[in-house]
Parts: structure tokens; sequence; C-alpha cells
């Protein structure tokens, strides 16, 4: 369906874009995750045509973005960061004016516009102008007009942003309907949005393809995701060589208990490993009292931080994911 | 194409500039009008024309000033350039529309020679002969107003810019007079203007090679050429500059003469600045 191979984007000295290639399949829902201008606008430019990058190729339904521009983007609805509106203009004027920029035949433009008007809720609104409308509304307006002629690929960039929380449940049922039949990429800064409609997550930090995985295999992805907390009524040597004793074990840190007399472990396992029944029995041969055992996964907020996180410590991160020119 | 067309022509008619741009030339016409061929009796309607020919160098500015910059601003051109449309497309669709605005005054023109005709024996073919060399003379600054345009995202920028250009254009002619038209001072200022060109060179491509090549190149050729052929540099900035004197080509045409060379010389640089706006758009795509 699409296909990005080694996408690069430099402005001047900055890597907007470094080295991403990745491949998303027919009817399912991609999300992108990053922080603030990882670089998802950027990508999501490049892949819909709209800025070159600086070496590296798209194809969209085989089509190569830059070679065949015309056959690739008909293949694309496109909803970028700022809604692309005209102000002047009323909302079914700007949707019958979109569905000719997208060659949509004359006979069955109206009752899709319709249609889709009806689909975002913008049906009561169609007769006003753009310049009066809502920020939730003309967020609306551009998701119909990125929808018309109802394209293989749709393309949303940042889509809830500026709507309130029951348009924001409207328009993910909206986006999970348009997943069975259309393949939908869309970006957000916001880790809940994208778990609760995405079939797959990309998660993208400065420019990079860090993680890429559905929302269920994303915590096994991480090496050490498997960590364990532990507290035990020894001493620190004992306690120590019972740890020491089990080869699936990375790494662990010790520290006095709140509770007399006990040490608290939290034990970093490898990601298959399930240490619970090892450690009981170990603890029990040295007669080492267990008082709790706590298995916890890394929920995908943690994921989030942790890869996104090494980075920003390095580097300052002040480019803008809107960075156009 | 046929999209943006519609859209262009509706949102000049929808919104004050392209009232004010039919009406402030329609105004002025028509203050000429009365004075020179109602009052005066004159029965030559291209001195009306003439005398409206800086006129344009105002209205121009207005109507063409957001019609690139203002989708750049809005991010508008999102949509399009990520439409199935080619950017060419785009651009003629817009200048097309930049031509309807134009056709409705020069229309309405072309009533006033009817009009005097009531009055006395008026040569119909001369008037509108003027008439279609002021309307090429119009679409060429409509041309470059639209590659202005392109260049900018600042709707007043775009509009200085454009009239900055025109007005340049228009006193062309007055330009190249300051100028001796010996061989000699055309030959330095030749050589000045290659070395500014391949100072841009430098600029552009930051490869000092290519600028001193062809710095070398540039300055040896004229060097070789004053010594060798010194009579070609006679008149020679007159007639370069008087390349970009627009507004000249189109006395010919107030004459009387349907002058072919001059509908072509405007085809030109019609054809040139829809092209340059073209490549100003593709440019900032791989920027």
């Amino acid at each position: 369906m699409i296909e990005a191979e080694h996408l690069t984007k430099r402005y001047g000295n900055h890597l907007a874009v470094d080295d991403l290639s990745f491949t998303v399949g027919e009817g399912q829902i991609y999300g992108f995750l990053g922080p603030n201008g990882a670089g998802k606008s950027t990508t999501m430019n490049i892949m819909t045509g709209y800025i070159a990058p600086t070496s590296g190729e798209v194809r969209i339904n085989g089509h190569s973005i830059l070679d065949e521009p015309e056959e690739a983007r008909k293949c694309i609805g496109y909803l970028p960061e700022i809604p692309p509106l005209y102000p002047d203009m009323t909302v079914k004027e700007y949707l019958v004016f979109a569905a000719g920029l997208k060659k949509i035949p004359r006979k069955s433009a109206p009752d899709m516009i319709a249609d889709l008007m009806e689909t975002t809720g913008i049906t009561d609104m169609q007769n006003r102008l753009i310049r009066n409308l809502s920020k939730g509304y003309r967020q609306r307006t551009g998701l119909a007009q990125a929808l018309l002629g109802y394209p293989p690929v749709i393309i949303l960039d940042e889509p809830m942003v500026g709507l309130d929380p029951r348009q924001i449940i409207e328009i993910r049922d909206l986006i999970r309907s348009l997943g069975r039949k259309h393949t939908v990429i869309l970006s957000s800064h916001i880790l809940s949005e994208i778990s609760a409609v995405c079939d797959h997550i990309m998660i993208i930090s400065h420019g990079k393809l860090v993680a890429s995985d559905t929302p269920e295999n994303l915590p096994l992805l991480m090496a050490g995701t498997n960590t364990l907390q532990l507290t035990v009524r020894t001493d620190e040597q004992t306690l120590r060589s019972i740890l020491n004793a089990q080869d699936a074990v990375l790494s662990y840190t010790l520290e006095p208990s709140s509770e007399n007399g006990a040490w608290d472990a939290v034990i970093r396992s490898e990601t298959d490993s399930d240490l619970r029944e090892a450690l009981f029995f170990g603890c029990a041969k040295q007669n080492a009292a267990i008082l709790n055992m706590q298995l916890s996964r890394m929920s995908l907020e943690d994921i989030f931080l942790e890869l996104t996180e090494d980075e920003t410590k390095t580097e300052g991160g002040d480019e803008n994911g809107s960075h156009l020119s | 194409m046929a999209a943006i067309y519609r859209r262009e022509v509706k949102s000049f008619l929808n919104s004050v500039t392209g009232y004010l741009f039919i009406a402030f030339i329609l105004v002025v016409t028509g203050i000429y009008f009365t004075a020179y061929h109602l009052r005066g009796g004159y029965p030559v309607f291209s001195y009306t024309l003439e005398a409206i020919v800086v006129i344009f160098l105002i209205a121009v500015p207005v109507l063409t000033m957001r019609i690139l910059a203002e989708e750049r601003r809005q991010k508008t051109d999102q949509l399009l350039l990520t439409s199935p449309v080619s950017v060419s497309g785009i651009v003629v669709g817009k200048y097309l529309a930049l031509v309807t605005m134009l056709l409705i005054p020069t229309l309405i023109m072309a009533v006033y020679p009817l009009i005097l005709t009531q009055f006395g024996s008026v040569s119909l073919p001369e008037s509108y002969t003027a008439l279609a060399g002021l309307f090429l003379l119009a679409g060429s600054f409509l041309a470059i107003g639209l590659y202005l345009s392109s260049t900018t995202e600042n709707q007043v920028i775009a509009a200085v810019l454009t009239f900055l250009v025109l007005f340049l254009c228009y006193i062309m002619d007055g330009i190249a007079s300051f100028f001796p038209e010996t061989a000699s001072a055309s030959f330095y200022a030749l050589v000045i203007a290659a070395a500014a060109a391949a100072f841009l060179l430098y600029y552009m491509t930051a490869h000092t090679l290519i600028a001193a090549a062809g710095f070398l190149l540039a300055e040896g050729t004229l060097t070789a050429l004053f010594f060798l052929r010194p009579s070609i540099y006679e008149g020679l900035i007159q007639k370069i500059l008087g390349i970009f004197a627009i507004t000249d080509r189109f006395s010919e045409f107030t004459n009387g003469i349907f002058d072919l060379s001059g509908v072509i010389y405007y085809l030109s640089i019609i054809v040139v600045c829809l092209f340059l706006t073209v490549q100003s758009i593709q440019k900032r795509r791989w920027s």
C-alpha cells in the first residue's frame, strides 16, 4: 500500500527526518506517535507529496510520489496539521471545490458531499462561511475534505486537536469505521488517542523510527520489559546470592525496605521469562520470607517516554513538526 | 485547473478586490473618455487607452497580491499541492482567473468606440487594435504580478514588489536614456553586470570554481569583443534595457498597427512569468 524507503529530509543543518523506512499494509489503522517536533508532520508532508524528501522514495499503491505524482495523489486523502480551508467560502462551496480538485465526477459529487457532511456532522453548517466556524467544525470540514472520493489511503495529521471530548469519541469511531475499508494513517503526540484506535503504532523520535508494532506487542519489544518488585525479610547478602543464582536476571537494585529487617528489590529480567516461581523456591530454600512480589509490565506510556527520552536529553529538539518552508 | 479557475473568479467576485479592480479602471477610463472624446471631441480612442496605462501599475498589484501569497500564508497550498493537479495546472488556472477579471473591464471599454461613432467618424479597427494591445500589456502585467506573488507569503510585500517592478518597466525608457550611447559606456556597464552575475552565481551555488570560471569567461568574451568589434557595443545598453520596457511596445498598437512582434513579445513575457511561477513553487518543495 505505502512503502517508504530511506526517507531523509534536511533543513540546512537540521535533520527533520533521518533515514525513515516503513511499509503500511492495506485496511489497517496506523498511528505515528512521537513528541512535538519528532518529524511526524514532515514525514506526512513527504508521503503526500507536499514537500520532496532530500533523499529516499515513497510509493503509494506502487506509484512513486515523485515520478507519478498525480496517480499517487489520487489514492490519498490528506488532512494536514492546519486544515487547508478558505475562510471566504462556505463549507459546501469548499467541499465542491475540493471535489473538483480531486476530479470526482460531477454527477456523483453532490451525493458524496452530502453523505460526508452527514458523517462528519457538519450538515447544519453547510451554508456558513468557514471564517465563522469554530475550531472543531473547521477540523471536521478538513476531515470531510480528506475523505472526499473515499481514497484508499487517508492520512490525518493530528485529527483530534481542538475537538471536545464528545467529538473526539465521534471522530474516533469514524476513524475506526474507516479502517475497515481504507488504510488510515494518523499522527498524534498523545498516546491514549493512538492506542485507542490504531492497529499498529510507529514511534518516531528525532526523525527516526524507534519502534513499530501492535499496541499489544509493543511492550514485549522492550529489552527488560519485565520488572519484578520484591520485598524479602532477609539480609542483603542472602538476597544477593538468591538473585545472582538466577540466569534470567538482567539487573537489580536493592535498598532497605520500610518494613523492619526486610529488603526491597527491583529486578529487571528478560522479556520471555517469568521469575516468580524460581524466586519463590530460591527464597524458601534460604528461609527468607517473601512479603511482597509484584510483576509489572511496562505500560505504553513508559515505553513512549523511554524510547523518546534518551535523545531529547542529548539534543535540543527545537524542530517543530509544522516546519515546512 | 477548472476547479481552481472557478474558485478564483468566484472569490474575486465575492470580495471587494475584484470590484475594486474593475471599478478603478472603469472610473479612470470614464474620466479620460469624457475629457478627451466627449468634451474635447477628439475621435482617436487610443488616447484614452494610452493615458490609463499608468492605472494598471496600481490596479494590477491589488488584484495579484494575494493570489499565491495568501495560499501559502493560510497553508491552503497544502490542499492544492497534494491533490491530483499539476503545479502548472494550478498556475494556469489562477492566471486565467486573473485574465478573466481583466476581460470584464476590457469588454466594457469595447463599447466606448461604438458610443463615439454616434457623433462622427471613428476608426473602429484602430480603436480595437489599441484595445487588444492594452489587453496584452495588462495581461503581461498580471503574469508579472502572479510570479511575484509566488515568491512571498506576505500580500503587502507582493503588492509593493509588483508595483516597483511594473513601475521600473514603465520608466525603463527614461532610465535607458541616462546612459551614453557610446561603445565604451555599454562595455563598462556589461563588465559590471557580468561581475554581478558571477557573484550571484557564487551566492546561489556556493561553488567557487563555477563562479570564477563563469566570471572569467564572460569578462574575457566581453573584452575580446570590445577590441575586435567595438561597433556592436554602440547603444547596446539601450537595446538590452529596451527588452524590459514593456509599455513601449504598446505605442505601436496605439498607432493603430497590429504589431505581430509586439503580440509575440507580450505572449513570451506571459509564458516566461508563468514558467518562473511554477519553478518558484517547485523550488520551495525541494528546499
